[in-house]
């Protein structure tokens, strides 16, 4: 495997991430011709989200495949070929709807390699929409990625940026374990959605490939470190643009992955920095911000120059009312407030 | 081998006794080593074969009949009761009892056990939750056809798993998409305790195939030769890429649900010997003139050293070491 984690010298071309994310779902597809997507509204309609625009055009409709809204019947039909030497990519249209189907992933597509013995692979990617922060209501609107990766077996990985939604693309399909890829709807560049300007950005073309398991420093600094993933990546970035006109140097890590957990980024970063804020949008108890503390802490508390925070989404359904949603999603404010919790 | 409305000749219906004898064979023998050290008293997690065990005597028609139709390139998936359908298919009998037993030569290196039955070399699977055997099924058989080939995939689930939703989404995307999938159901009549009366809303779950314009078919008394006959058409059918069919099979679970199943909600028990499929096959062979006593002392002999060798073989194979117990999460 190519692995290429910096961007080539040369690229200026601009594109969001869902085009990225399309993009490497196309190359591969050039490349492999056991690549096959399919899934709800993933044909003609390009995918809600826009995770399959174009696709169909290219590829034609029997390896661009519509499904029935079956999402037990065609998970575990992807699972089924994947141990048979397919490559399939399966879309969730959103991860709220696991609640139908969840035994054919976490029973069969992350089991099955272990209970063979490692004698049968389940080479497949589930993709996902999460996320919310436009009232769409406490059925489609959570990131559940902490129950994802929770449960053992499958690796999962969250892009916030356009050039990384290529490369974990590219490096969920080409993995010979099963892969869950989480876009959050507010990092796609959707032009019916509010965007963060950071959902265009440059994207290499040609092969890019973004190793599974490794975080990215994507703001130095040095007061404070905030550790994070996803549509909270952006809002970090621009709290801390803001913060830096106070002369607080925040540096943000993006994990891009929660398994593996690039449990050494995290320790290297809060050594530097002494100071945690864990932004999670996903619910506050037995997740991810909580697994990020827990990491430091085990390795060695005295890391901590003060007691970390956690910036997530509190153990409520998400309403739906926008001044109720807004109250309880990681947005700006409440990343700014726990970043200042901290400097006391 | 061909399928025919006339049924099974002669040398097929040899065959079909001699699997369920060795299926039969298999399960005593499971039985014996099962319960050899559970005591005193019965404790469930204890001995060489620990945990949950759900033995199929009585079901061998079943596998015996489908599994005739189809080579190690075909796909078997099975559920939490799944050794007949193993040995039928072609499973090696020693891997598998290594895996039964949780041994580093078994199938999953002991990572598995007895509900999670993997094996490349026969394309043989099972799940131990109702009904979610089949949609993996739907994804062997997709690739099949993508490949031009004309293997089939056959997944069995037990008549409980008949009202489960994944039952029906498999049935209607299999059908949209004329999958080369065979869908078997075993109805003995009990999901663990509870009736089909008290289950299931029609007589006959083949009916259900009418919803979605595909052939269904119940074979009624546990009759291998008509299982045989209507796995034929079945399995004929998928080959030639006409899609999927139903198959129901009216069966008998002779033993408990799991082993220590008391069984004290069924009323039948008495007469359940009666109903036990092998010795009324060989009396119907042997009537026919296709068997006699000698022949069938020879096949329950060679059964039986199979069988032994392979338990043998578990119990030589190395128990896994606790310092591997991490390993084969990821590919």
């Amino acid at each position: 495997m190519t692995i290429t984690d910096t961007t080539a010298p040369q690229a200026t071309r601009r594109l969001n991430t869902s085009k990225a994310m399309v993009e490497a779902i196309a190359q591969e597809m050039r490349a492999n011709p056991e690549v096959f997507y399919l899934g709800e509204d993933v044909g003609r309609y390009g995918g809600i989200f826009s995770s399959t625009t174009g696709l169909l055009d290219e590829f034609g409709p029997n390896r661009v495949i519509d499904t029935p809204i079956s999402e037990t019947a065609f998970l575990g039909l992807a699972v089924g070929a994947a141990t048979e030497g397919m490559r399939p990519i399966a879309e969730l249209m959103f991860a709220d709807f696991v609640g139908v189907c969840l035994d054919q992933v976490y029973n069969h597509m992350a089991k099955i390699h272990f209970e063979s013995g490692g004698h049968v692979r389940v080479p497949m990617v589930l993709t996902t929409a999460v996320g919310g922060g436009y009232s769409d209501g406490a059925q489609h609107s959570q990131t559940l990625w902490g129950l994802f990766a929770h449960l053992p077996g499958m690796k999962v990985v969250v892009p916030a940026l356009p050039a990384d939604a290529k490369g974990l693309m590219a490096a969920a399909i080409r993995d010979d374990s099963p892969v869950v890829y989480m876009f959050h709807k507010g990092v796609m560049g959707l032009p019916w959605m509010a965007k963060n300007p950071r959902s265009v950005d440059v994207v290499p073309e040609g092969e890019y490939v973004v190793p599974i398991g490794r975080a990215n420093v994507v703001r130095e600094g040095s007061d404070v470190s905030v550790v994070t993933i996803s549509l909270s990546v952006h809002h970090a970035l621009d709290v801390a643009e803001k913060l830096a006109g106070e002369g607080v140097s925040v540096e943000v890590l993006d994990l891009r992955s929660l398994v593996p957990l690039d449990r050494e980024a995290i320790l290297a970063s809060v050594a530097k920095t002494g100071r945690l804020v864990a932004v999670d949008e996903d619910y506050h108890s037995f997740g991810m911000s909580g697994e990020v503390v827990a990491t430091v802490a085990e390795h060695d508390p005295g890391l901590f120059r003060v007691a970390p925070e956690r910036v997530t989404l509190p153990d409520v359904p998400i309403p739906y009312a926008h001044s109720l949603e807004y109250a309880v999603l990681p947005r700006h404010d409440r990343i700014e407030a726990g970043i200042r919790a901290v400097l006391r | 081998m061909s399928s025919t409305d006339s049924g099974p000749g002669a040398e097929v219906r040899r065959g079909l006794y001699e699997t369920m004898v060795l299926c039969r064979t298999y399960e005593e023998a499971i039985l014996r080593e099962y319960h050899a050290d559970k005591g005193p008293g019965f404790d469930i997690g204890k001995g060489l074969v620990p945990g949950e065990m759900h033995l199929s005597a009585g079901q061998e028609p079943v596998a015996a009949g489908v599994c005739a139709h189809l080579t190690s390139d075909d796909a078997v998936t099975a559920t939490h009761r799944p050794h007949h359908l193993a040995i039928a298919h072609g499973m090696d009998l020693e891997a598998m009892t290594a895996e039964i037993f949780g041994r580093v030569d078994g199938l999953g290196r002991g990572r598995g056990g007895h509900m999670h039955l993997f094996d490349p070399a026969t394309h043989f699977s099972c799940s131990g939750i109702i009904a979610e055997g089949y949609p993996p099924a739907l994804g062997m058989a997709f690739a099949f056809q993508r490949r031009g080939t004309d293997r089939v995939a056959v997944a069995v689930t037990g008549e409980g798993a008949a009202n489960q939703g994944a039952f029906h989404e498999s049935l209607n995307l299999a059908a949209l998409w004329r999958l080369p999938v065979v869908f078997v159901v075993e109805d003995n009549d009990w999901g663990i305790s509870v009736p089909r009366s008290a289950s299931t809303a029609v007589p006959s779950n083949a009916t259900r195939a009418a919803a979605y314009g595909i052939p269904g078919e119940r074979v009624e008394d546990n009759d291998v030769d008509a299982v045989w006959a209507a796995a034929g058409r079945a399995v004929a059918r998928a080959r030639a890429g006409d899609g999927p069919s139903l198959l129901e099979v009216h069966t008998v679970r002779l033993w408990g649900h799991f082993e220590g199943d008391a069984q004290g909600y069924r009323p039948e028990l008495a007469e359940l010997p009666g109903r036990d499929p092998i010795p009324r096959y060989a009396a119907r062979l042997t009537d026919a003139g296709i068997l006699d006593a000698a022949a069938i002392d020879r096949m329950k002999a060679a059964a039986s050293e199979r069988v032994e060798a392979a338990v043998a073989f578990a119990k030589a194979s190395a128990l896994p070491d606790p310092s591997d117990a991490l390993d084969f999460v990821f590919a």
